[in-house]
């Protein structure tokens, strides 16, 4: 009695499913859904390579203060990074001296207290400090910037499927969307061209973003090594400085890694052979009794060769 | 224990005898899972599962009862505690938080292998059918905690995960709202439900743990199952649990340990969704909401009923989502074939392997975009998954005509032998032994 239910309660729910099924199908060859411009026109971020990528992956500390460098200069008169502190810095490089100025002279300063009345003031960054939000509050922000929030940066690298290669082809990918033809050779339907104040970029999900393109121009910072500021050459490094912010910790834990990683393997060896061992005679009691098996009659004879025991 | 021929606790030391005087410890854990426990020698590889289970939920409530020590259950301090206190500041805290994550990615792996060997060896049957029936209450138990853990960091996932979840219980009519609002303690996820959850999450893996105990008493009442499905008769079909099991599962727990090791270092967020490392924002929704990986089956079924027939479609959805679990709970008495092994049972063995296939298309489509292939692939699938447990497997277990099976497990063992040639341990080569007649 038991299963006629459950096996009605089984057939109830299939029957309801293939109704679905067939419904679902009926739409879609009615009705064929329009294909989305944004589906159509959005690209794969590139394939570019950087130094912390891969199980031995390290930053490379002369990009990371390129890069950030060009945070400091370019990014950050919009976007925050509240979740790093100046302090943390050391880790591209840089002596508590440096870290020290660095944070005094940053643009933006800390909201703090008058001492002697009370009444809100600013006061100059520390090194303990993180980093000073451009805007005030999330209205500031948006007030400035056609109201559109500018996302903290501190993550950003791992809140978006791709990661640093997905912020460096943002920032190199904008185009121009009157003239732009994707890889078929097709140019952009009407009704995809971006509205006033947003700008095209086939890397951004929905095509348009309201960030105007950041780096414009060569040598739009000056690099401190020597290196030459080309687009392409900023926007590397400030993606590699981005991959830092969002998981300084990577150095460590590669190393960490393969220390457990070669730790675990011979314990695992060694474990290996201690089971062998053990079940040495589990085993063996099983194989040398299957006397006239022809795989076992060898095994004997040579254990018997080995031994010098007649037989 | 289980068998008559199970050895009995003997203290080594006057220490360990005066402790077992009064309080016989080493008693029940040498018979649980010491010498005292006898197994059936034959058991594959996929009997190490459970252990690794539990080691599993040993290094989550280890690493959580640290994180929790620095996480801030609050809607403006969570993101911020996971993400910059623990992950940048606490020492070693982003090991401790990619082991976290990561143990309950590779707890749910085990757990589910753990699971598919049960129902191909027929480990839900008499007289296993309460270990079965306690088993599945600790999965359900890890799929509440499973889900409220992943609503802790407050990120963009997290809140519309718990949105969406929470939303199953408004498709009940009447009530159904009302329960959602009493167990969201508000009319969104907020404070109340961040802390409640915190606070269960907290909670449920001693629960579990318990269930633990009790799952591994039924176990040993009738003993473990093995790949024949035919009974322990004799000593000669077992062997002590320790050294012989301890030993097997010791380098496998190092092997799994290693895959772990090498997913939590080296590519710790490939699990995981970028979206939660967005702080949670209820006026943002993001484009695709999905749960983790380990709920992509039941969220597949969920969403594949897209016809308001009779009832709405979202509470059928619902509906079919609890029977999927459910229906597990029954399986004792659907498969009523008197042949535990899938291996003797060749009809069955083939739809078992069609399940597999069937839960892990529903898996890819529960994690994937929908598109309408997507959506007609996975109410196919989840079609066949109810008719496989209710129709088929009554019906096959009725008129299959099973393998022959092996008389004994030790006869499995030997390869046709009848009998060993010497007991355990007296196995040496000797003049005139049976090898010598060939």
């Amino acid at each position: 009695m038991l299963r006629f239910i459950l096996g009605f309660i089984g057939a109830l729910f299939a029957a309801v499913l293939l109704i679905s099924f067939f419904s679902n199908l009926a739409t879609y060859f009615q009705n064929p859904p329009a294909p989305l411009a944004a589906d159509e026109f959005h690209r794969e971020h590139k394939e570019v390579h950087f130094a912390s990528d891969g199980p031995f992956g390290k930053f490379d500390k002369a990009q990371l203060q390129r890069g950030f460098q060009v945070y400091a200069e370019v990014c950050s008169a919009c976007h925050s990074l509240k979740m790093v502190s100046f302090r943390e810095l050391k880790a591209l490089g840089y002596n508590d001296a440096e870290i020290k100025k660095i944070a005094s002279d940053w643009k933006t300063q800390v909201p703090s207290i008058n001492p002697d009345t009370g009444e809100p003031a600013t006061r100059k960054a520390l090194p303990s400090d993180t980093f000073p939000a451009p805007f005030a509050n999330e209205t500031a922000a948006r007030a400035a910037n056609n109201n559109a929030l500018p996302p903290d940066l501190s993550l950003i690298t791992k809140a978006r499927e791709g990661g640093a290669a997905y912020v460096y082809s943002l920032l190199t990918g904008y185009r121009n969307a009157d003239t732009y033809r994707d890889e078929k050779g097709r140019a952009l339907p009407a009704d995809a061209k971006p509205p006033q104040g947003l700008h095209f970029n086939p890397y951004f999900a929905n095509l348009n973003l309201a960030m105007p393109p950041p780096l414009v121009s060569d040598g739009q910072v000056t690099y401190a090594d020597g290196t030459k500021p080309t687009i392409d050459q900023m926007a590397k490094d400030v993606s590699a400085f981005l991959a830092w912010t969002a998981e300084p910790n990577l150095e460590s834990r590669h190393a960490a890694g393969l220390a457990v990683a070669i730790f675990l393997l011979i314990a695992c060896i060694l474990g290996y052979l201690a089971y062998q061992q053990i079940w040495y005679e589990a085993k063996r009691a099983v194989r040398v009794t299957g006397a006239l098996e022809p795989e076992n009659q060898a095994k004997s004879r040579r254990a018997k060769a080995k031994q010098g025991v007649a037989g | 224990m289980s068998f008559h021929w199970a050895k009995a606790y003997e203290p080594k030391n006057s220490f360990m005898r005066w402790l077992d005087e009064r309080l016989p410890l080493p008693r029940l854990v040498y018979g649980a899972i010491g010498g005292g426990y006898p197994v059936p020698r034959n058991l594959n590889y996929f009997w190490n599962f459970g252990v690794l289970a539990g080691i599993f939920l040993t290094i989550q409530i280890i690493t959580g009862i640290v994180l929790a020590m620095h996480f801030y259950a609050t809607t403006d301090g969570a993101f911020n505690s996971v993400n910059q206190l623990i992950m940048r500041d606490v020492n070693a805290g982003w090991l401790l938080r990619y082991a976290h994550m990561n143990g309950a990615s590779f707890f749910f792996l085990v757990t589910y292998i753990h699971i598919f060997r049960g129902l191909y060896y027929g480990s839900y049957k008499a007289p296993r059918e309460l270990v079965w029936m306690l088993g599945l209450v600790i999965y359900l138990l890890m799929m509440a905690t499973g889900f409220m853990g992943y609503v802790l960091p407050w990120g963009q996932m997290s809140y519309w995960g718990a949105q969406v979840i929470t939303g199953f219980f408004s498709a009940f009519p009447l009530v159904g709202e009302p329960i959602r609002v009493w167990l969201l303690g508000g009319y969104a996820p907020d404070q109340a439900a961040l802390t409640r959850f915190f606070s269960l999450h907290y909670l449920l893996p001693f629960v579990i743990a318990g269930v633990v105990i009790l799952h591994i008493w039924a176990l040993h009442i009738p003993g473990s199952g093995n790949p024949t499905g035919v009974d322990v008769k004799s000593e000669r079909d077992t062997l002590p649990f320790h050294p012989f099991y301890t030993a097997k599962d010791g380098w496998f727990a190092a092997a799994m340990l290693l895959a772990y090791a090498l997913v939590t270092y080296f590519a710790p967020d490939y699990l995981g969704h970028p979206d939660n490392y967005i702080q949670a924002n209820p006026l943002a929704t993001p484009a695709h909401i999905v749960p983790e990986w380990y709920f992509w089956p039941f969220y597949a079924i969920l969403r594949s009923f897209t016809v308001d027939f009779i009832l709405p479609a979202k509470l059928w959805g619902v509906l079919a989502m609890f029977a999927s679990i459910l229906l597990l709970f029954f399986l004792p008495w659907l498969d009523k074939s008197p042949v535990r092994s899938g291996s003797y049972r060749p009809v069955f063995k083939r739809f078992f392997w069609l399940l597999v296939l069937d839960v892990l298309i529903l898996g890819y489509i529960g994690g994937a975009p929908i598109n309408w292939w997507r959506v007609a692939l996975g109410q196919a699938a989840s079609a066949y998954y109810f008719i496989h447990f209710l129709v088929i497997l009554p019906l096959v277990s009725a008129f299959e005509i099973p393998l022959p099976l092996p008389s004994s497990i030790s006869e499995s063992v030997l390869h046709g032998e009848t009998k060993e040639a010497a007991p355990l341990g007296q196995n040496k080569p000797r003049r005139g032994s049976t090898a010598t007649a060939g």
